[in-house]
């Protein structure tokens, strides 16, 4: 039994008997549709952020740094990407922790690892998959962000980079742990429903944006509006949906609710999949704020290689189903 | 004494630094409270995360905005 079918209940009450909307119409679907998939998103992001959380208090960056220093190279970029999931950061926090990383020992492969892995493969994004799309799509989105986080850090440090990181950043030393009270366990609790609640104030508006937006495609886009335009024969879709992905970025939230409605009408999985990784993984800010400390030569190799794997990505999964 | 924010300019670390200013007036601290984008005294700290709030060079918090309350109560407890 599907544990969301009391939302279902409650969004068709409102919508039928509260607003007296006709089911069979198009504005009463929308509107049922708009306050199942609002409820059940808010639900979701609370329990699945607050439980994320929670573990993440258990691992600081200082103890990730010590699970990665030193790490055998490939052991390494899939232990670093797996940590990223739990572990997004606020995209300002990129240059500070790539050189707290670096810094102490951990090979830059294994950062890159990270920094590819943290954003794309992040909470919001996986609860908005799980809530809209289900669990399989949701698990073929975490595998593949993890894939490409582990091949990206992994060439890339095949390759001996070393000399494109920016010279001074070898030359900072990093101060001992920060925070070093230890916290109990009521107090990981009160600090996650806090993350919680503040994460949930910023990104539910989007939210709500982006399911009204997506209710409304749902309702009146014709069918197979987009299959004759971008469907699988168009070769330039994937690249195209990269491209549009990048300003997007931090509106995850707000993207993947219509991204479901662009599927419904006819967008392939696989293009729909690197659009949203696009969105989550090719942050603009977040590239100015490496310039910091990567040469440009090296941003260029980071982006490009990101880039095409996630193009690939697009390809491989329009290609299988 | 002084109480630092210190971030890369983005909208959380604003959000930490205007917080901290509420914060301090309400337990009427008297010192200053500075915002730096200083990354490399940021890493001499041992701060990998930010936002984050210093006191007198001493980390007290990194990588998130807590509540008004739990920010009065830390400074309550260093000043």
């Amino acid at each position: 039994m599907d544990i969301f079918s009391p939302v279902q209940k409650l969004a068709d009450w409102l919508s039928y008997s509260v607003f007296r909307l006709q089911p069979d119409t198009i504005l009463g679907g929308a509107v049922s549709y708009f306050i199942y998939d609002s409820i059940k998103i808010g639900l979701l992001l609370f329990f699945i952020i607050f439980f994320v959380s929670f573990i993440r208090s258990y691992l600081p960056p200082e103890k990730i740094k010590k699970i990665l220093t030193n790490k055998f190279e490939f052991l390494g970029n899939i232990l670093a990407a797996l940590i990223g999931i739990v572990t997004p950061f606020c995209s300002c926090s990129a240059v500070p922790l790539f050189i707290g990383f670096v810094e102490s020992g951990v090979p830059l492969g294994v950062t890159f690892s990270y920094l590819v892995s943290a954003p794309m493969v992040n909470e919001v994004a996986a609860v908005l998959l799980l809530g809209m799309f289900g669990w399989k799509i949701a698990a073929i989105y975490i595998i593949s962000g993890v894939t490409i986080a582990v091949l990206t850090g992994f060439v890339m440090g095949k390759m001996n980079l070393h000399h494109l990181v920016e010279d001074y950043v070898w030359k900072i030393k990093v101060g001992d742990t920060a925070e070093k009270n230890k916290k109990d366990f009521k107090k990981r609790l009160a600090e996650s429903y806090t993350y919680t609640m503040n994460l949930i104030k910023g990104v539910y508006p989007y939210v709500l944006i982006g399911v009204g937006l997506g209710a409304f495609i749902h309702g009146y886009a014709p069918e197979n509006l987009l299959s004759r335009i971008v469907g699988k024969g168009n070769l330039f879709a994937v690249p195209l949906a990269v491209l549009i992905g990048v300003p997007l970025y931090s509106n995850a939230a707000g993207v993947i609710p219509i991204v479901r409605s662009l599927i419904e009408k006819g967008l392939p999985l696989g293009t729909a999949l690197a659009f949203m990784m696009s969105v989550t993984a090719l942050s603009l800010p977040e590239m100015i704020i490496l310039k910091k400390v990567l040469k440009p030569k090296l941003l260029a190799i980071y982006i490009i290689i990101l880039t095409v794997g996630i193009i690939f990505t697009g390809f491989l999964f329009n290609w299988i189903m | 004494m002084t109480i630092q924010v210190l971030g890369s300019g983005c909208p959380t670390c604003k959000k930490l630094y205007d917080l901290t200013k509420q914060a301090a007036a309400e337990v009427g601290f008297k010192g200053d409270v500075k915002y730096t984008t200083d990354i490399q005294k940021m890493l001499e700290m041992g701060i990998m995360q930010s936002p984050a709030v210093a006191i007198d060079g001493k980390p007290v918090l990194s990588g998130r905005v807590p509540s008004l309350d739990e920010l009065k109560k830390i400074i309550k407890e260093k000043i």
